[in-house]
This record gives C-alpha cells, sequence and structure tokens, in this order.
C-alpha cells in the first residue's frame, strides 16, 4: 500500500492532541482484531511524543504531546504503521487467556431468572451459554477497568433494564445488548445482572491495575457460594 | 541563609470546610487511557502550572482546584501560597488576601469565598500538596475513585500534608505589589471555537450547534460541561462506542450537546459533533451555572494558532514570574 491508499483510510481529528482512524463502523470480531494488532505495532516502538493509544471496537485514537510533534506529523506515522500492517496481522502478540470465576444467579445475580425466561432458557441453561463461550476484551471504557466483551451468543442478546439501577456491585457480570461485561465498581448501571465475580477488576495501587487489558480473552467458570467467598478473601 | 536548617517538610493545611468542591489536582496522568483511566488533572493545567511557578514549584506539583465556594483551610504553620484564577474572595484571618501572587501567611485561617467572575481556582503552596502518586499522578480522579484524598472532594477534618519547602517566618501577611494577569485581553464574551466533524450525515447538525445561543447546566461537571437551549435535531446514532477525549462535542438523543472535559470518560456511543478547541477549553472550566454561552466553527489552522498563542502567553508570564521572584 502506498501513502496514497492510506490517506483515504477514514482519520478525523478526536482533538486538537488525538486522531481517531476508524478501521470500521460496527461490532465485528475480524476488524476489532486489526484494531487490536495495529495497537500492539503502535506500542512496539513508541515515538517520544506519544501519550496515548485507546483501542475500541472498530476505532482506535492516538493521543500525542501537541509541543513536541506537529499534528499533522503524528497522523502520518500512524497512517504509515496502518499501511504497513500485514493482513494477517491480526492478533495481539501480548493477548492473554484470563479465566473469571463467577458465581450465577441470586443475590449475585438478580436479572439472572428473568432474563432467562426472557430468552426461552432456563437460568441453568443460560448459565452454561454465558461460561461455554470465550470472550475478547474488545476494549476497555466507560469506567477504569470496564471490559466491553465480544463473543456473546447472538441469541443472548437482551435489551438494557429501561430504569438502571442506581447501584450496581463491584464484579458484577451483566449482558447489555449483544455484549457482555463487567462492572469493577460499584454504582449506577442499565445492563442485565447474571452474576458476580469476587476478583477485583481495578485496582489504581496494583502494578497492572487493570484485570484485562484490551485484546485478551475471556472466559466465565461458574461457582459456588463457598468458593467465592475464598476467592473474595483472597483478592 | 543556612539552606539545609531552613528546609522543613512537616507542614500541612487542616481543612475547616471543603467548600462545593474542592479537589487536588495536577496536570493529570498519561499513558492509561487503553484501561478506562480518564486523563483528569487541573481543568486549566496552565493557571495550575502558572500558581505552583509562583511559589517556586515545578508544574506538575499537586494543588487545590475550588469551585463557585472555595475551603476554608487552617494553616497551623507558616506557608507561601499562592491563589489564581477566577476572581474570588480570600480573606485570611478576616484581611482581604491579595490574588495572582504569591503571599507569605503566618499561622491562621483562609477563607476562600464566592466567585465574582469565573467559577475555579487554583491554590498552590510552596512545597505542593504530597500526597501519594497513583498511576503516576495525585489528581484526584471522582469517577475512579483514586488519587488526592481517598479520590474524593475535600471535606471538613481532611489533613493536606505539604512537601519540602523552604521555611519562612512571617508574623503577618506579607505580599508583593505586583501580581500576573493570565487573562489579560482576553474577551470573556468571545464564543468557544469548535473543530466540526467532517462526517457527511452530521453536516446540518454541526452548522446549528453554532447558531444557537447555549447556556451552562447547573448539572455540568469536570466530566462534562452540559450545555442547554433549543434542541438539536436527535441523530440515530448507531451507538458503537469510540474514544473521546476532553473537547470532544456529544449530541446525546435529548439534542442538547455535552462538552466533554478534564475527566472525561475514554470512549463514548454519543454522536460526536467535533471537538472544542485545546486553546478554549480553559474558559469551559470558568463558566458559572446557567452562564449563556456561544460556539464558533474553526478551522484546524486557527486552533493550532490559538494554542501556539497560549503557549507562547504562557511562557511570557513565566518570564516575569522569574523576574520578578528575582528582583
Amino acid at each position: 500500500m502506498n501513502a496514497g491508499a492510506a490517506a483515504a483510510v477514514d482519520c478525523e481529528a478526536l482533538a486538537d492532541d488525538a486522531w481517531l482512524l476508524r478501521l470500521g463502523r460496527e461490532i465485528d470480531p475480524a476488524v476489532n482484531a486489526r484494531v487490536h494488532a495495529l495497537a500492539a505495532r503502535l506500542r512496539a516502538q513508541p515515538p517520544a511524543w506519544l501519550r496515548d493509544l485507546v483501542p475500541a471496537y472498530a476505532s482506535l485514537a492516538l493521543f500525542f504531546d501537541p509541543a513536541a510533534v506537529a499534528a499533522d506529523a503524528a497522523r502520518d506515522w500512524l497512517l504509515t504503521q496502518y499501511a504497513n500492517l500485514g493482513a494477517g496481522e491480526v492478533g495481539s502478540q501480548d493477548a492473554r487467556d484470563v479465566e473469571i470465576p463467577v458465581i450465577y444467579g441470586g443475590a449475585f445475580g438478580p436479572d439472572l431468572e428473568s432474563s432467562a425466561a426472557e430468552l426461552g432458557l432456563s437460568p441453568q441453561a443460560l448459565i452454561e451459554r454465558h461460561s461455554g463461550a470465550l470472550y475478547t476484551v474488545a476494549m476497555i471504557g466507560f469506567a477504569p477497568g470496564f471490559p466491553y466483551l465480544s463473543g456473546l451468543a447472538p441469541e443472548l442478546a437482551l435489551p438494557r433494564l429501561a430504569t438502571p439501577r442506581t447501584e450496581v456491585a463491584a464484579g458484577s457480570v451483566a449482558i447489555g445488548g449483544a455484549q457482555t461485561g463487567i462492572y469493577p465498581r460499584p454504582g449506577p448501571g442499565g445492563w442485565r445482572l447474571l452474576g458476580r465475580t469476587p476478583l477485583r477488576l481495578f485496582d489504581a495501587g496494583r502494578a497492572a491495575p487493570s484485570l484485562l487489558q484490551p485484546g485478551d480473552r475471556v472466559r466465565f467458570r461458574p461457582i459456588d457460594a463457598a468458593e467465592f467467598a475464598r476467592l473474595e478473601a483472597a483478592s | 541563609m543556612n539552606a539545609s536548617a531552613s528546609l522543613r517538610n512537616d507542614a500541612w493545611i487542616d481543612v475547616i470546610n471543603g467548600g462545593a468542591l474542592s479537589l487536588v489536582q495536577d496536570q493529570g496522568r498519561d499513558g492509561w487511557r487503553h484501561l478506562g483511566v480518564a486523563r483528569g488533572g487541573a481543568l486549566d493545567p496552565d493557571s495550575a502550572a502558572l500558581a505552583n511557578m509562583l511559589v517556586g514549584n515545578p508544574a506538575d506539583a499537586a494543588v487545590l482546584e475550588f469551585a463557585l465556594q472555595g475551603p476554608s483551610l487552617r494553616l497551623p504553620q507558616p506557608l507561601r501560597l499562592a491563589v489564581l484564577g477566577a476572581q474570588c474572595e480570600a480573606r485570611f484571618d478576616g484581611a482581604a488576601l491579595p490574588l495572582a501572587r504569591p503571599v507569605e501567611l503566618p499561622a491562621g485561617t483562609l477563607h476562600l469565598g464566592g466567585m465574582r467572575e469565573g467559577a475555579r481556582a487554583w491554590v498552590a503552596v510552596s512545597g505542593g500538596i504530597d500526597l501519594p502518586q497513583v498511576l503516576g499522578s495525585r489528581a484526584t480522579d471522582l469517577r475512579g475513585g483514586y488519587g488526592g484524598v481517598d479520590g474524593r472532594a475535600l471535606r471538613k477534618g481532611d489533613r493536606l500534608p505539604i512537601g519540602a519547602h523552604a521555611a519562612i517566618e512571617a508574623d503577618a501577611p506579607r505580599a508583593p505589589g505586583w501580581w500576573i494577569d493570565p487573562r489579560a485581553g482576553h474577551d470573556p464574551l468571545a464564543p468557544i471555537r469548535y473543530v466540526a466533524s467532517t462526517a457527511p450525515a452530521l453536516r446540518d447538525v454541526v452548522l446549528a450547534v453554532g447558531q444557537r445561543e447555549w447556556r451552562v447546566h447547573p448539572a455540568s461537571n469536570r466530566q462534562g460541561l452540559r450545555l442547554d437551549g433549543d434542541a438539536l435535531d436527535a441523530l440515530s446514532a448507531s451507538g458503537l462506542s469510540e474514544p473521546v477525549a476532553p473537547g470532544t462535542l456529544q449530541l446525546p438523543p435529548d439534542g442538547r450537546p455535552i462538552v466533554l472535559l478534564a475527566d472525561a470518560q475514554t470512549v463514548g456511543g454519543y454522536a460526536r459533533l467535533g471537538h472544542v478547541i485545546a486553546a478554549d477549553l480553559p474558559r469551559l472550566a470558568q463558566l458559572q451555572p446557567n452562564q449563556r454561552l456561544r460556539l464558533r466553527a474553526c478551522g484546524a489552522d486557527e486552533a493550532a494558532a490559538a494554542q501556539a498563542a497560549a503557549r507562547a502567553e504562557r511562557a511570557r508570564l513565566e518570564l516575569a514570574i522569574a523576574a520578578r521572584l528575582r528582583g
């Protein structure tokens, strides 16, 4: 690819100090894998002026230090790296497999039964379907450490609650639309709560503050109350 | 003067009253946005940096940012500090205290009151507020719940440790006759400039946002400035979340735009009309609730020129401060 082809890519100023590169316009695992491959490539040899990269579902933001580089030069670097991204370069090199233990239902997942009924499944079948899939951290956002997971079976999609809860417990595992995610902190939320993990999704005091990184692969493992209590005490 | 004997690191400030919203802030945190961590930091980083310079601190030392109604603070020992930003009431043991210059204060009580003009000001203390860094910054992140004092606004009973600084002796407040004015020559009523999104589907609404008069909704906060007024046409946005940034001009389904500020979340699904230019973001921090404002579209060239002018102005003020501190 040459510079002319790269210039045709959808790249827009997100701020005076940031560019937004769009690789697609919808939730598509292949596009998201390209986003993470590009992020890994950009991060491999970061210029001194690079402040931040934000990979999202189908786009990537690059933040630069405007005192250290001209906006156009930062964009050219981004477009050149994108143009050089190999067709087969689809995964992030440092993506990890992470298992998330979850206690489903009851007080930990107050929407499990109603969600299952709405989907025409038994609660146990919904648990098996939800925990049987392999997910990818499509992006992290909304709150520190909040993973938007792709890979939910389309037939498990559920509309958000008409009225969001004012308080959702930290660790709540939920479905919102065609996505599933985990609330890192207590707060308001409108997704359907299926269960809860005792793991701490985000802790600013840890060397690796976020349990998950964009591009990581995630599996949920059903656990019982005893294991939840044991893991919660340990985390 | 014996420098080693005159350094002290045992000073602190007690909070008597936290005021409307007083936060420990600095220049913010970079490098964590991919994990959902906001940049945060002072809503006017240049004012925070200049306040620091007035008291001999590095630009990124932690300061207090306060909004609308300031805090009341007790100084158990003498301190050098500077208040910069909005025209606010400042009294020390009852006597008026001048703004925008270094002041040396004995032990006593500092009341920072209401704003005559503007909405936010910054207090720098010689030595800086010496709280632990979290993710490379002392900035309070209210939504994340970290940084500053336990990730929250100041309240009565908080104790702020002050970092190592040259000890001073003062029996009464002392202030020089000079001051700095970072907003000299600025027109506070000039429209806020934004660079419009180039998406064809947004063309009409992007133009309309610049044609109406807006009012600052009182529910605005450090995450977003909500604009109240005649609603714009709602868009059937895809809702696919994309990265956003401080300055992003969002249009929620209710047709009333939101300008994201320093505590902006990292991704968002609302339609993005463009972004307010960096040079005008500090002006948004000074808008009071219900105040009127207009927006004006401009090009990237004008945004870059305005930012270069802001950098030059800061450099000019830094030179002036350095000269006066020497003199």
